[in-house]
């Protein structure tokens, strides 16, 4: 432990934090005590007045049924986006360890879709997906699978598990990396002396020692699927077809800005919140216990 | 119970770096073998060609009898104690040692008896529920011994074992050790760079230099007639004495035996070497005097630096000393305890 810094002066310590304060004050708490306040009001049709309704814009929403589908819908499509990103970029994290030849070459070029814009790989793949011009479409449809993302609702979820998780997969990719390497070689060395073959070595020395690893992009890949996927959604499906792929951020933003219900809409996000420190608090009380760090 | 044979053995890294020449040593079934060197001599690159971790690039390597090259670390039933230990760090002391018999489909109730056993001689039973990270680096290490015998396998590598703990508890392993290889009987490799360590372990003993054997003996024999200077510079703390030696001449020199052969080099052990004027009953031998530059007392022998025969020499005198700084003294080497080198720096 370092030793406590004591300041002589008693306003100094606060004028120092204060910056940082001030900037969380302002740009987290205010903005989050706006939206509690919002979920409790209710407007009138004409948004001329608004009401304080205490709980009833909660109640509204929890009861309805195209909620509680968004809730299903964003369950689905958090944990396809975390396995499918988490996953791949595993596979390609330890195929990339074995390539003997330009490895900086192919990390690198692994890393590239990372810097593409949500909504332009919602773009790309929508373009690739298009039913009528796309040409991987025309190679589904001539694999005899009838393409149809625009009215099949499990297609457009497919389809937008595939584009969020292709841009989740380099991020992954660069910490799994980094992973491996921290792993001694030495351990796979006497794990192989031991006669564990390649297989058994993975699952039992590799991907134990992972674990901080995989533990931190699940928790980081849970909050990307839940909040840094709207872009892609909005630019692939729009929620649809019908409210398929509608999750819970996206409905957040359609009843608000959309159908500007704003008392709905601030509900939904405050439960948004709940849930996600919810979510974070269980990965870390219960899921950390399992993993061992060094 | 296993031999080892390694035939003209080279080692060649893909940047056409040779990092081992064409070494061949015949270890005997039950023998310690130890490999001796300074660090990029190749001694650790053998051994791991040994373990089946690097590949052969020419030559060939036999286990019992049965030439391994093209065998995996996984088949050869070798069992390897790493330098640092190489524990998984997420299993407990028992499932470390498991490890290796489980992978071989051992049942459980035999898995359980081993470990325990092997836990038994290695007095680690009470630390079997415990992670590495909780042990001390003694732990550890004896963990690591205990997964390598725990196998029971036909060969023992240790690629320098000892070199993390403190002395006191290195010259305590080292012992143990010994006393196990001996016990268990199987044919071992042991690599360090630490002359005493090579000195007290081995049956056989390989000096190893550049990629190349430079000596290969029994370690008394290696101490006694270093076939270089490079041996005798490197086996023996501290050090034998070499001097040059011009046209057959050495400066300082009071009384100079006949030097063997063109020798250009001549050498002596500091513990060889008799101060004052007491060896003058003996004429046959290297006379030659002394300026005292250091003086090193260490208890129970006191260690001379001084500067002679045109060079520098090191004197181990027993007990304490009288000698000071800058003191000159007669220093008198027997002719049976003097080596010539030539000037390829190979023994005459």
């Amino acid at each position: 432990m370092s030793p406590r810094v004591v300041f002589p002066n008693k306003i100094l310590p606060y004028l120092l934090v204060a910056p940082q304060l001030a900037i969380t004050l302002v740009f987290f708490y205010w903005p989050a005590s706006q939206a509690l306040r919002q979920s409790m009001l209710r407007e009138d049709p004409f948004g001329l007045s608004s009401k304080f309704v205490w709980f009833d814009n909660f109640k509204k929403v929890l009861s309805d049924p195209n909620y509680l589908n968004s809730i299903q819908v964003t369950a689905i499509f958090s944990i396809s986006v975390a396995a499918v990103a988490m996953g791949t970029a595993l596979l390609l994290a330890v195929m990339a360890e074995k390539v003997v030849r330009s490895r900086g070459l192919y990390r690198t070029l692994m890393i590239w879709p990372y810097a593409v814009a949500p909504a332009i790989a919602g773009m790309l793949w929508l373009f690739l997906f298009n039913p009528s011009i796309g040409s991987l479409a025309y190679g589904l449809r001539w694999l005899g699978i009838n393409w149809d993302p625009l009215l099949d609702g499990e297609q457009a979820m497919a389809l937008v598990v595939a584009a969020a998780s292709w841009k989740q997969i380099s991020y992954n990719f660069l910490f799994f990396v980094a992973g491996l390497q921290a792993i001694p070689k030495t351990l796979i060395e006497a794990a192989a002396i031991d006669g564990a073959g390649e297989n058994k070595r993975f699952w039992t020395i590799v991907f134990p020692l992972l674990a901080p690893t995989t533990f931190f992009l699940l928790v980081v890949n849970t909050v990307y699927a839940f909040f840094d996927t709207f872009g892609i959604i909005h630019a692939v499906t729009g929620g649809g077809p019908g409210k398929a792929t509608e999750t819970l951020v996206y409905k957040v933003y359609n009843d608000g800005f959309v159908n500007l219900i704003l008392g709905d809409s601030a509900a939904q996000s405050v439960i948004l919140m709940v849930i996600v420190i919810a979510l974070t608090a269980v990965q870390f009380r219960y899921v950390e216990k399992k993993v061992h760090y060094g | 119970m296993a031999t080892v044979d390694l035939k003209d053995v080279r080692k060649i890294y893909a940047g056409g770096v040779e990092a081992v020449k064409g070494v061949s040593i015949a270890i005997p079934d039950k023998a310690l073998c130890v490999l001796v060197g300074p660090s990029g001599c190749g001694k650790s690159t053998l051994l791991r060609m040994i373990a089946g971790l690097e590949t052969i690039s020419a030559g060939t390597c036999s286990i019992d009898g049965k030439v391994v090259n093209s065998i995996g670390p996984t088949e050869r039933d070798i069992a390897m104690v790493f330098q640092n230990y190489a524990l998984y760090p997420h299993m407990k002391v028992y499932d470390n040692m498991a490890y290796g018999l489980r992978n071989r489909g051992m049942p459980k109730d035999e898995v359980d008896k081993r470990v325990r056993g092997t836990a038994q001689t290695l007095e680690l039973e009470h630390l079997l529920e415990r992670r590495p990270r909780e042990l001390s680096g003694g732990q550890r290490q004896r963990v690591a011994m205990g997964r390598a015998i725990v196998r029971n396998p036909k060969v023992f590598l240790f690629d320098e074992p000892l070199s993390n703990l403190d002395a006191k508890l290195r010259g305590q392993m080292r012992v143990e050790i010994k006393s196990l290889q001996r016990k268990l009987g199987v044919t071992s490799v042991y690599v360090t760079h630490d002359q005493l360590e090579a000195m007290t372990l081995a049956d056989v003993l390989v000096v190893m230099n550049a990629g190349l054997v430079e000596q290969l003996g029994a370690p008394l024999d290696i101490y006694e007639k270093p076939a270089s200077t490079f041996v005798a510079s490197f086996i023996g703390a501290p050090p034998m004495n070499l001097l040059p030696l011009r046209g057959g001449q050495l400066e300082d020199a009071i009384t100079l035996p006949t030097v063997t052969g063109n020798a250009t080099t001549i050498g002596f052990r500091p513990e060889d070497c008799e101060v004052g004027a007491d060896g003058a009953t003996s004429s046959d031998g290297l006379r030659l005097m002394a300026n005292v530059e250091g003086v090193e007392p260490v208890g129970a022998e006191s260690f001379l630096y001084c500067a002679a025969g045109g060079g520098k020499i090191v004197v181990r005198v027993a007990g304490r000393t009288e000698v000071q700084v800058g003191d000159q003294l007669p220093i008198f080497a027997r002719r049976e305890k003097l080596h010539f080198f030539g000037s390829d720096g190979k023994r005459v």
